[in-house]
């Protein structure tokens, strides 16, 4: 199932949620809507599922217009953060919900109802708790339960509105893993909206990264933290030191800081470089470490410009053990946007 | 003793053998040991009053009544217009209970899931059976509903009584019972979260498969509360029912109000002979009631 969105506009009062929005997403596709809270990403999945209605624009499905088709006449299966499932009713009877209300020669018979649900069970992994009640589940379990009553109607588009959002974060990267087999093995065009950047970049087949109820740019994992179209995404994709100054001659300068400016115009501009983008070197400028911090392979330093600036650098244990007093860094690679 | 949790208490242990000052605790003798506070407080003032309040009474009702003897007992307790004023009261009350119960639903509904002007008092109008003289009500229901009140002139030419039989009994009932129904739904309601709904609507069912698959079957227990209130209530009440329901024997005299004449008459023993049949049924009708409630919680 393709889905186009149209330049979608919804606002809360006179606060715009959407503004402006364009998306096409392929079939098959697991993309993300990643973005701080507020700034849209549950809106654009709850007007994509028609849970909501945008003030203008279109919603394509397959081509067609479903701007303002039910959430049933959609076909979308919907995840809530919070499960929203039937507490009166069975793990099984939950699954089996989305078939169940259906009618006439529509309603599967139950052999099939029933076949279907075990079939779900046991893809997510959940065979033998049929019976139980919602409330008899742990979080996680909970969560494959709404995706397996989710699946049950066999949805055009599965839509998960942070789904992992309410979970640890054990229960969370097993869960994530689960998504992603999940959407190889029925191959249902997904979308899902989270905050958390790993999540997004680790999952997805591409990410749509959204501020102020607008797109600031989509692309594969790799192009978004590599290549970021705007500051916002620099800033919010991976982490960066943030740096405000001046081009010139090819160069960004601010204060003792100074890098190549990768032929960014003459004038005010903001700066990015990321921790592990920093490397020693001796045409470099100054900086004093402060503090050393080892993660596994890796460790990140952080330290103090000339001029009083912290700034985060990162590399491998050995680089590592080299980031000790005053140091020179130069940057490798920057990200420099003029404001 | 040895027992399986604690092999070593305090008693195994002589004392000189124990190295701190601390007393070893004890195995409490009939509870488990638990870290909140005020267990024994709040069961003793429980059990003291619900015994100096409910139980020393209602048990005064059967002592009274045990001074008849067995055949005395059953000609006071079932006497023909006994039985009739039973089956008046009971039948009132589990009447007017589920009507309250269909029209508290939407009473709630109203009242949790809309904005409307006026809405306050009309919230406050819903409380007023609590607070108002139960007389008063009465009164004014008779007088409304009396063949010629402001709505029993309507309902006279369309061959409907709504005063001084069963049908003002049950009407009086209804508006006792009303806010029961109401306040014991209305949390639960406002708690029914909108993603419920959504995830049924997404899922394929429309509105009515949504009221009556998971809106409905999820305020249950809590209607059955409600309802249970509305019925206990309805069984009890005696004020407002005795200006509206005529009083005849027979027809809509309902078992209060016959205590009562016993008790004029000066035969207690009558009187506590009919209270104790009441006090049976009423309590294993909320025995019942409890225990489906229970059965129906079973997924909280």
């Amino acid at each position: 199932m393709t889905i186009s969105i149209r330049s979608v506009e919804k606002k809360f009062g006179r606060y715009p949620a959407l503004n402006h929005v364009d998306l096409e997403i392929a079939d098959g596709e697991l993309v993300a809507l990643l973005g701080p809270s507020g700034s849209g990403k549950t809106t654009l999945l709850r007007t994509i599922a028609g849970l909501e209605f945008p003030d203008a624009g279109q919603v394509l499905f397959e081509g067609e217009d479903v701007t303002f088709a039910s959430a049933a006449a959609r076909r979308v299966g919907f995840v809530f953060q919070q499960y929203a499932l039937f507490k009166h009713m069975t793990v099984a009877r939950n699954i089996a919900f989305g078939l169940d209300v259906r009618k006439g020669k529509d309603k599967p018979p139950k052999a099939e109802i029933a076949r279907r649900v075990d079939e779900l069970l046991k893809l997510v992994e959940l065979d033998g708790l049929g019976k139980r009640y919602p409330s008899q589940l742990s979080g996680g379990q909970r969560q494959r339960v709404a995706l397996s009553r989710a699946l049950a109607v066999q949805p055009s588009v599965l839509l998960l509105d942070e789904p992992f959002g309410a979970l640890d974060a054990t229960v969370r990267k097993s869960l994530r893993k689960e998504l992603r087999r999940v959407h190889d093995a029925t191959g249902v065009t997904t979308i899902f909206v989270t905050h958390d950047q790993e999540e997004a970049l680790g999952l997805a087949d591409r990410v749509a990264i959204l501020n102020a109820g607008r797109i600031e740019q989509i692309g594969t994992p790799d192009e978004v933290h590599d290549n970021p179209a705007t500051p916002f995404v620099c800033g919010f994709v991976g982490e960066a030191n943030r740096f405000e100054g001046t081009v010139s001659g090819g160069r960004f300068t601010s204060g003792a800081v100074s890098f190549a400016a990768n032929g960014a115009r003459d004038g005010a501009a903001v700066g990015f470089v990321r921790p592990h983008d920093f490397a020693l070197d001796d045409g470099g400028f100054e900086v004093r470490v402060d503090r050393v911090h080892v993660q596994g392979a890796l460790a990140s330093a952080s330290a103090v410009t000339a001029d009083g600036r912290h700034i985060e650098i990162s590399g491998s244990r050995a680089e590592a053990a080299r980031f000790t007093g005053t140091i020179k860094v130069a940057a490798r690679k920057s990200h420099v946007y003029p404001t | 003793m040895l027992d399986d949790d604690h092999p070593m208490t305090a008693e195994t242990i002589p004392a000189a053998a124990r190295p701190s000052g601390i007393k070893g605790p004890r195995r409490p003798l009939f509870r488990r040991r638990s870290a909140i506070p005020g267990f024994g407080l709040t069961l003793g003032v429980t059990l003291t009053v619900l015994s100096l309040i409910v139980l020393i009474p209602l048990s005064a009702v059967a002592i009274k009544a045990s001074s008849l003897s067995p055949s005395q007992f059953l000609a006071a307790a079932f006497s023909e217009r006994a039985v009739a004023a039973y089956r008046l009261t009971f039948g009132a009350a589990f009447v007017a209970a589920v009507i309250n119960g269909v029209f508290g639903v939407l009473t709630t509904w109203a009242l949790v899931r809309y904005e409307f002007p006026g809405k306050a008092v009309v919230n406050a109008l819903v409380d007023l059976p609590f607070a108002l003289p139960t007389a008063v009500a009465g009164i004014s229901l008779a007088t409304l509903y009396a063949p010629n009140g402001w709505v029993g002139q309507y309902l006279t030419p369309l061959g409907i009584k709504a005063a001084y039989n069963p049908v003002g009994v049950t009407i009086a009932l209804i508006f006792i019972g009303l806010p029961f129904v109401v306040r014991t739904l209305e949390p639960v309601m406002r708690d029914l979260s909108a993603d419920v709904e959504e995830a049924a609507a997404s899922l394929g069912a429309g509105r009515f498969a949504t009221i009556g698959r998971i809106i409905l079957p999820a305020l249950g227990p809590a209607w059955l509360t409600g309802f249970a209130l509305a019925f206990a209530r309805g069984v009890g009440e005696y004020g407002s029912v005795i200006f509206i329901a005529g009083n005849m024997p027979y027809k809509s005299e309902i078992a209060p109000l016959l205590i009562i004449i016993q008790l004029e008459q000066f035969e207690y023993a009558n009187a506590a002979a009919i209270a104790l049949v009441m006090l049976a049924v009423s309590f294993l009708m909320l025995l019942v009631i409890n225990a489906i409630q229970a059965w129906s919680r079973r997924f909280v």
